[in-house]
């Protein structure tokens, strides 16, 4: 099936205050192409707890969203530290983000679970000192 | 509910968005946690806060809410009032603690419908 239409966003890993641009823009594009409520809302949130941890874990990435007829693509490329122990972080309440995270109200642990639930399909490549690359998708059926 | 009984229970400053104060809201949610509204909030129109940085109003925006009210007057920052305005967002600011104006608002008939766990 032919790829209808990519976005691509680099996100700042120097300023957390940014951090969620991508995001908002993604939830405008989708708006204009006329997708469902319910299916942008689902993108946008994965989409947000993504680029916020690759804010807060990784100094940045890439960001790629491809669009095609029967699903939405979310592509996040970093270079960080990498996941020491993936089960552990999918688990709701556990969280590695310094306490000046936490005080600016995330680093509660939410971010991969919330990635999960918002998603209908994730997958997650890491390795230590590499980076993280995670996939995942929305259906739009 | 209207966004102006919310000011009025709440004897709040309209930020920014004054033109929106006749739109109806049927619930909310009170946080400091973005991560837990992002998490366990759905169909929710309105947010209680005293978290005060450009996520709050992104965050607020992810999940289509209408207003956000900053408790123990907390102020915006500019830039999150611009972001709020982009996005045709209400902000307002009360002095009440965020117990009381949850509380306040509940009682008046604003529910909290929605909230997933």
């Amino acid at each position: 099936m032919s790829e209808a239409v990519r976005f691509h966003f680099t996100v700042d890993g120097d300023d957390f205050t940014s951090a969620g641009q991508a995001s908002v823009q993604v939830k405008k594009n989708l708006r204009t192409l006329g997708i469902a409520p319910e299916i942008i809302r689902k993108v946008s949130i994965a989409m947000y707890e993504g680029e916020i941890n690759m804010v807060i874990h990784a100094g940045g990435g890439e960001a790629d969203v491809l669009i095609f007829e029967d699903r939405i693509e979310i592509h996040l490329c970093d270079n960080g530290p990498g996941i020491a122990n993936i089960d552990l972080a999918m688990q709701e309440g556990f969280s590695t983000a310094p306490d000046n995270i936490r005080s600016l109200g995330f680093g509660a642990g939410m971010g991969l679970p919330n990635m999960k639930r918002y998603s209908d399909s994730i997958t997650i490549d890491s390795a230590l000192g590499k980076g993280t690359k995670i996939l995942m998708t929305v259906n739009l059926s | 509910m209207k966004i102006s009984q919310i000011q009025e229970l709440l004897e709040a400053e309209v930020i920014c968005g004054g033109n929106e104060l006749d739109k109806e809201v049927s619930s909310a949610c009170g946080s400091d946690m973005m991560s837990d509204v992002l998490a366990y909030v759905k169909d929710q129109a309105v947010l209680l806060t005293g978290l005060v940085n450009p996520q709050v109003v992104r965050t607020a925006e992810m999940m289509d809410m209408v207003c956000i009210v900053f408790v123990r007057s907390k102020a915006p920052t500019e830039e999150m009032i611009t972001l709020a305005e982009e996005h045709g967002m209400v902000l307002l600011k009360t002095s009440k603690r965020m117990y009381e104006a949850c509380g306040k608002l509940y009682a008046a008939g604003l529910g909290a419908k929605g909230v997933t766990v």
